[in-house]
């Protein structure tokens, strides 16, 4: 991409060869009206407002890319005319209902009405009946909406669940009449807008991952949050600017606050918005927000019990949903007071990343998740990716639209949604315990052998063979036949037979023999049948390659080796390597905290069970604010640390009034954020400095990137060959969570709260004659434990899922490290 | 005209002042009773008892008897609030927009809302603190449905210093809307006379 110099309405900018003028216009502060174009997604032409003229060609601005010295201007007589055409056909039979509508003063139907100065109506068509519609947490009012598709797009484009698609309005035509009177754009886009509507492809009902970005999307008020509607005016609610906490995508929020009735002046969170330009969030971040731990006062003896316990205690067990300050403290007191800190899931991803970085050579992954947004071939690893964070999904799937990308999604448990991404995408459903065949296949696949290290590039020959098969081909075949034809001699004139010959090409199916390589690793990963012919178009053009890998391999007991496979792949392929972070906060408290193995022999445990429990659910010992009442930075997997901010305030203690009486000295927590400096990859910087929005150019001014320190490597790649046998190919259950469930706070919010239970495919159910609501007994070498039975349209494949978003139930229990587990499941 | 330099003129005694007559104030104890008695016995205090009593005979008393009589009050006067309800079908006019909410200067307005049955907005709660309610009348004017109106109830007094009204208190009563006994309110807010020239009409397909 090369910088060029357009002029649009005389201002000469500098963009990208390439760039959509719209982009570049907004990129600079120009205006062009633009109503159905969404960033990041695929332009649609439905609402044609965005017309300009470029080198005198009337044009569309989302559609149309910059070349160098394009001289453009976004408004002429006949533009206008169109524009005005445009805005009273969205006016005809729109609903007076500004009054009650939720969009309240932030409606683009009502904004550009005003811009273009619409002050009289020239069209009319009758209106059809269309009753509003409940789609579960979405209501869809067909009323009020405009057909801008944008709903339909970013459910395709970004999100991957193309959960929507557009139904026949039913309808009257158009007066003929107007076909001559009208402009013709205006014309166009009426015709196309009186012919449809909104529907999910489900029928009546939605049923897709409930992300909600199409009702942050949505210009007008057609689809909103059905728990949210009709109880606040826009204008009435404050905004909190934060970052979801649940995963460690760290998704840009924002929380929307005002008093939660005329009797009660307590501040409520009554709805999450997000900058849908450039994040999108999933639903666990837009309807998990009311998760708040109220108190009513600062509870002086619970306090005095917690120094006691903390003077007795010589260990802290915590989990990854704490902030950056608070990982930091933790780290301090350790420091001072010689705890041991517990949290075996962020220790087990820092001994992963060690791993890595003695092949790789740098301190964590080097590349954001956002290289995978910018990828034309993705391959995920490790990870049940739509739960684990759905961002990067979301990335995988922006990747394959709007790239004209590929993907490969290797997983053991079959996955519908991810199948449903389109016919880019392949999924590969290997055994648990061999996700190292599948790095040693990436390897095989996409090395340069001769780079590899000697031994590696020999163990990946010894998969190889050659085979002869029998291909039956189809050729062309000369066939030369004599036929009898009547011909005039010419001496006698008389007519005779005479002998001709012919030869003419037939097509003839023969059978071969050829030799072929056979690849053993396909097999052993499970690879389907078409894997290879599927890949070689898959491929085709392909020149930016991106690798995810995720939690399944940091608790894997073969976790080291894979991380030196990984280096490897990151080494001598053209991969990027991003790796998910398993929490909200994993990455952080895993650079931060120097985390120990073994427990002492009394522990505070913070949201973790301990012999003295501080937990932000209210169900401890002492109680600590949930991440909505506080101020603090979490580490992203974006390699960023994004500032949060309470949305709603605490009346009890927190982690740094324990650390002030036991010696530390911090006036606020943030104080420790400038202090977070002292950890290599952090930088110095005070927590009111930090940033938190995006740029119109799409810049992400967000806390601040994390250094991705060097460090020295000893030269040594060895990895060791992997275990066939050790595949697990018995009944099993796998330790991950439905949709929309993270944690004990996602469960904790009024919209997701559900019953923990044990999730199965309804192809699981069938076979083993389960039905939805059944007890059954789950029992692992660990223990057992009974759950009801869930039928999960979002799961496939044979292996059931045993949540953890629930730490009432300790499921965890059940398991070894590793996310898979033999199990036995009765029903009783 | 007055400029600047005239401003800055710090020195305002020149010129400046002029005396006012007025008599010399009593200095000596003499003078002092001399005022007193000047002041106090005058015949106009017999005129005022006369007129009082003369009219006592004759009862005929102009007085009104508040507040067991009111004057009738100017249809633009502002006093407590009432909700109207539509004519003949007697629905409730607010559909909770929130403006009356939003431009109250002195912040008095509150109200809850939620989702109805009817998948329609309903307004749960409605208070308006009358404490703090300065009778500006923006709530009137704003309200697009003429839904709030100023009433003519002027007496406000409360033995709390916050006394709020609820929108039960402010509703008119079912049976006198249904009855069409309520006029159509002619204050503040109401829509101006020639309305009807005044806007465009929108085609209809039907
Ligand atoms: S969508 Fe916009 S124009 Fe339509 S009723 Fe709502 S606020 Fe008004
Ligand atoms: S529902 Fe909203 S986003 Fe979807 S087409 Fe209608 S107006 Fe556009
Ligand atoms: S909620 Fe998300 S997934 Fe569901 S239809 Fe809307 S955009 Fe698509
Ligand atoms: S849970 Fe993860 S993906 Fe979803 S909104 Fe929060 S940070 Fe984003
Ligand atoms: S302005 Fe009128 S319609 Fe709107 S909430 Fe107030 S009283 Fe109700
Ligand atoms: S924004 Fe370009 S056609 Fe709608």
């Amino acid at each position: 991409m090369s910088e060029i110099t357009i002029t649009i309405d005389g201002r000469e900018i500098k963009t990208e060869e390439g760039e959509l003028i719209l982009n570049a216009a907004r990129a600079n502060d120009i205006f062009i009206p633009a109503i159905c174009y969404l960033t990041r997604c695929s332009p649609t032409l439905a609402c044609r407002i965005c017309l300009v003229e470029a080198d005198g060609k009337q044009v569309y601005a989302c559609n149309s890319k910059s070349k160098d010295g394009m001289q453009i201007t976004t408004s002429t007589e006949t533009i206008e005319a169109e524009r005005r055409a445009i805005m009273e056909v969205y006016d005809v039979n729109h609903p007076l209902e500004c009054g009650v509508c939720d969009q309240s003063g932030e409606c683009e139907l009502q904004n550009y009405t005003l811009e273009v100065g619409i002050d009289a109506q020239s069209y009319a068509i009758k209106d059809t009946f269309k009753p509003v519609q409940n789609w579960g947490l979405i209501n869809y009012d067909p009323a009020l909406c405009i057909m801008c598709e944008r709903c339909t797009t970013v459910c395709k484009d970004m999100i991957g669940d193309g959960a929507l698609s557009t139904k026949p309005r039913n309808g009257d035509t158009i007066d003929e009449t107007f076909k001559e009177s009208m402009p013709k754009d205006a014309y166009a886009m009426w015709n196309k807008l009186n012919k449809s509507l909104i529907q999910p492809n489900a029928g009546d009902t939605l049923d897709c991952t409930d992300c909600g970005e199409c009702t942050a999307v949505c210009p007008v008020g057609a689809l909103v949050s059905s728990d949210f509607q009709y109880t606040s005016n826009a204008w009435e609610l404050s905004q909190v600017p934060a970052t979801c906490s649940h995963c460690s995508a760290g998704c840009q929020i924002q929380y929307d606050v005002k008093h939660a009735t005329i009797d009660n002046p307590e501040p409520k969170i009554y709805r999450v918005k997000n900058e849908w330009n450039y994040v999108s969030l999933c639903g666990a971040g837009r309807y998990g927000y009311d998760f708040e731990n109220r108190v009513e006062a600062k509870d002086e003896a619970a306090f005095a019990n917690a120094i006691e316990a903390f003077e007795k205690a010589d260990t802290i067990t915590f989990d990854s949903q704490i902030t950056n300050e608070e990982a930091l403290i933790l780290q301090k007191l350790k420091e001072s007071r010689g705890y041991r800190l517990i949290n075996d899931e962020a220790r087990k991803f820092a001994e992963f990343m060690k791993a890595y970085s003695a092949i790789s050579g740098t301190a964590t992954y080097k590349t954001p998740l956002k290289a995978v947004n910018g990828a034309n071939f993705v391959i995920s690893v490790g990870s049940s990716i739509k739960t684990d964070n759905p961002n990067a999904r979301f990335a995988m799937n922006n990747a394959m639209i709007m790239n004209k990308g590929a993907a490969l999604y290797f997983h053991p448990v079959a996955d519908p949604v991810v199948d449903d991404m389109g016919k880019n995408i392949l999924s590969v459903n290997h055994a648990p315990m061999q996700e190292e065949a599948v790095m040693y296949l990436i390897l095989d696949l996409f090395s340069k052998k001769e780079a590899l290290p000697a031994d590696v590039a020999e163990y990946l020959t010894s998969f190889h063979s050659m085979k002869t098969i029998t291909v039956t081909e189809t050729i062309k075949e000369k066939v030369v036949e004599i036929v009898k034809e009547m011909k005039v001699n010419e001496e006698t004139g008389e007519e005779e037979e005479v002998e001709v010959e012919k030869s003419k090409m037939v097509p003839k199916k023969v059978d071969k023999d050829v030799e072929v390589d056979e690849n053993r690793l396909l097999e052993i990963v499970n690879a389907p049948k078409t894997f290879e012919t599927a890949m070689e178009k898959m491929l085709a053009k392909k020149d930016r390659f991106a690798l995810m890998v995720g939690p399944d391999f940091y608790s894997h007991p073969n976790a080291a080796n894979l991380a030196r496979l990984v280096a490897l792949v990151e080494k001598y392929t053209d991969f990027s390597v991003t790796m998910i972070p398993e929490k909200g906060n994993t990455l952080g408290v895993a650079m931060i905290c120097d985390l120990d193995t073994e427990a002492g022999s009394s522990t505070i445990g913070y949201n973790v069970k301990g012999d003295f429990t501080l937990s932000a659910t209210g169900n401890g010992d002492l109680d600590m604010p949930a991440m909505n009442q506080q101020e603090g930075t979490l580490t992203s997997i974006q390699l960023r640390v994004n500032p949060t901010n309470a949305a709603l305030g605490y009346k009890g203690y927190e982690l740094n009034d324990i650390a002030n009486a036991l010696g530390l000295n911090a006036k606020l927590t943030v104080d420790y954020t400038v202090k977070l400096g002292e950890i290599d990859g952090f930088k110095s910087e005070n927590f009111d400095d930090l940033p938190n929005h995006y740029t119109n150019k799409g810049e992400e001014m967000r806390g601040y990137e994390l250094t991705v320190n060097e460090v020295v490597t000893s030269g040594d790649e060895s990895v060791a060959p992997f275990d066939e046998a050790a595949a697990m190919d018995e009944a099993m259950v796998y330790r991950g969570n439905p949709t929309l469930q993270f944690n004990d706070f996602t469960n904790k919010s009024h919209q997701l709260n559900e019953t923990a239970a044990l999730y199965v495919s309804s192809d699981y159910a069938i076979a083993n004659e389960l039905s939805e609501g059944d007890t059954v007994l789950v029992e692992t070498t660990k223990g057992s434990m009974e759950f009801n039975v869930k039928i999960d349209s979002k799961i496939g494949g044979d292996i059931p899922f045993v949540p953890s978003f629930d730490s009432n139930l300790n499921s965890e229990a059940l398991f070894n490290d590793y996310r898979f587990s033999n199990a036995t499941i009765k029903k009783v | 005209m007055m400029s600047l330099k005239e401003f800055e003129n710090r020195n305002v005694s020149e010129g400046a002042y002029y005396k006012v007559d007025i008599p010399d104030y009593p200095e000596t104890g003499w003078e002092k009773a001399k005022q007193v008695f000047s002041r106090a016995i005058k015949g106009e205090l017999f005129v005022g008892l006369y007129i009082v009593m003369r009219e006592m005979i004759k009862f005929d008393i102009h007085t009104v008897q508040y507040p067991k009589e009111k004057l009738p009050i100017g249809p633009r006067y502002r006093a407590v609030h009432e909700m109207q309800r539509l004519w003949e079908s007697g629905t409730e006019r607010c559909i909770g927009c929130g403006l009356c909410e939003k431009i109250c200067i002195s912040d008095c307005i509150r109200m809850d809302t939620k989702i109805d049955e009817q998948s329609r907005k309903q307004v749960t709660e409605y208070t308006i603190n009358l404490g703090r309610c300065i009778f500006c009348g923006y709530c009137a004017e704003v309200c697009p449905e003429l839904a709030i109106v100023h009433g003519g109830r002027y007496e406000n007094t409360s033995e709390q210093r916050a006394h709020y009204i609820g929108y039960e208190d402010m509703l008119t009563p079912f049976d006198m809307a249904v009855k069409g006994q309520v006029a159509e309110y002619p204050g503040f807010g109401a829509i101006t006379p020639h309305e009807d020239e005044r806007v465009k009409s929108t085609p209809l397909a039907y």
